[in-house]
């Protein structure tokens, strides 16, 4: 076969497999729509994360506004330390709420923040004061079951 | 006794002998890339097995790619029907192409279509001394004749894996959407909410660029190896097939655990 002719299909078997890539990463991936560029990180300490996980999302009424950027345990206090990314096109005032919640039954662990009334917004590196832990099945289980138990006592 | 002792001397030999075959392959890779500078002054050699090796398995892969995805678009809507979540469908596709069947059956069909052709032909040629004529000539073969065609395995067996899946998801989303009728807004924002870039699809394409590795040396080296008899050259194609397999298999799973866990 001649040269050029050759060269003409494996262009063509590249740009394919290029387009597929690119099919890959805007499509089916995530590469294009979870694009949150710059940040900012504030801080929270949890005595309880249940099952978050770095890179988790954070919501704000439903809309991811950030992630989660790490979780380290504080041998001093010994909570659990979380570093949230947020967007920085969304502000929040400094007592904002930081919730762990459970999308759907089983689902993804996700922060919840609920914005209180502060005048002063966060900024990069304060610490979000109000927080809740996230809910341990077996722990609301056990008091479902005790204050059952002390209501038969009675 | 006496025929223990060579039950244990068979074991030993067997042992040896693959050690060896081992090494020499390992050799072959360094020759490779050591000549690798020489075949890549011309270029062209390595464009002509690409078309080789990655243009004309394109349609096998086309194929088998569209049917993946249309069994795992029906087999998947059975089993998610039954738990309420047949929307999930879009997920699962995506991720077992991406991840896992992806790269593993580009590999398995790739060592089957261009890695059997690559050790046929370069075993003939060393059976009808065309390597040795080269050396007279003072051409060597590595650079002539194996170098190339180890690039262009390098090069053809990521792009073959990527069009896979993304065929693959094509099929499923045929079935799926199109025959079954699941919604599509739901197939399409489920996969891009739970496929990440960076772990799956990077991952999936490393998997590629290992598998690919691992089919195309073991290719060049079955071939460069074989027996110079017509015989030889069968066996090796054939040695080729089960070993590629075998390989692919088994550093799926090593990938995976690294990868994934």
């Amino acid at each position: 076969m001649e040269r050029t002719k050759l060269d003409i299909w494996v262009g063509i078997f590249v740009i394919i497999g290029l387009a597929a890539l690119f099919g890959l990463a805007t499509k089916v991936g995530n590469l294009i729509s979870n694009n949150i560029k710059e940040t900012y990180s504030v801080y929270a300490h949890f005595e309880n994360i249940g099952g978050l996980k770095p890179r988790a999302a954070v919501k704000a009424a439903g809309v991811v506004v950030g992630r989660v950027n790490s979780i380290i345990f504080d041998t001093e206090a010994y909570h659990a330390v979380v570093s949230i990314d947020v967007d920085k096109r969304y502000v929040f005032p400094k007592d904002t709420f930081a919730n762990i919640y459970t999308a759907g039954l089983l689902g993804e662990q996700y922060i919840g923040l609920e914005a209180g009334g502060d005048m002063t917004n966060l900024a990069a590196g304060d610490l979000i004061t109000q927080t809740q832990d996230a809910v341990v099945l077996e722990k609301l289980i056990s008091q479902f079951l005790y204050s059952k138990a002390s209501e038969e006592d009675k | 006794m006496n025929n223990l002792l060579n039950i244990i001397a068979g074991l030993g030999s067997s042992f040896r002998s693959k050690m060896i075959r081992l090494g020499a392959g390992t050799r072959l890779f360094f020759l490779i890339i050591i000549y690798s500078a020489d075949s890549f002054k011309r270029i062209g050699l390595t464009i002509r097995e690409i078309y080789f090796t990655g243009v004309l398995s394109l349609v096998i892969i086309v194929v088998s790619a569209f049917f993946v995805g249309m069994v795992l678009g029906l087999q998947g809507y059975y089993t998610l029907e039954k738990y309420g979540s047949s929307e999930a469908i879009g997920v699962l596709v995506a991720l077992a192409l991406v991840r896992e069947l992806g790269p593993v059956v580009t590999a398995l069909l790739f060592a089957g279509r261009a890695g059997t052709a690559i050790t046929a032909e370069i075993g003939l040629m060393k059976a009808t001394e065309q390597l040795s004529a080269m050396e007279v000539m003072a051409v060597s073969p590595i650079a002539r004749i194996i170098a190339p065609r180890f690039w262009a395995g390098m090069i053809s067996m990521p792009i073959l894996a990527t069009i896979f899946s993304m065929v693959g998801i094509l099929g499923g989303y045929f079935i799926a959407v199109l025959v079954i009728g699941v919604d599509e807004g739901a197939f399409w924002s489920q996969m891009q909410a739970n496929v990440d870039f960076s772990n799956d699809i990077v991952d999936g394409a490393i998997k590629s660029i290992v598998f690919g590795f691992a089919c195309t040396i073991i290719a060049l080296f079955e071939g460069f190896d074989a027996p110079p008899t017509a015989e030889g050259v069968s066996r090796a194609t054939t040695r080729t097939v089960v070993i590629s397999s075998l390989a692919v298999l088994g550093l799926d799973f090593i990938l995976t655990s690294f990868m994934f866990v």
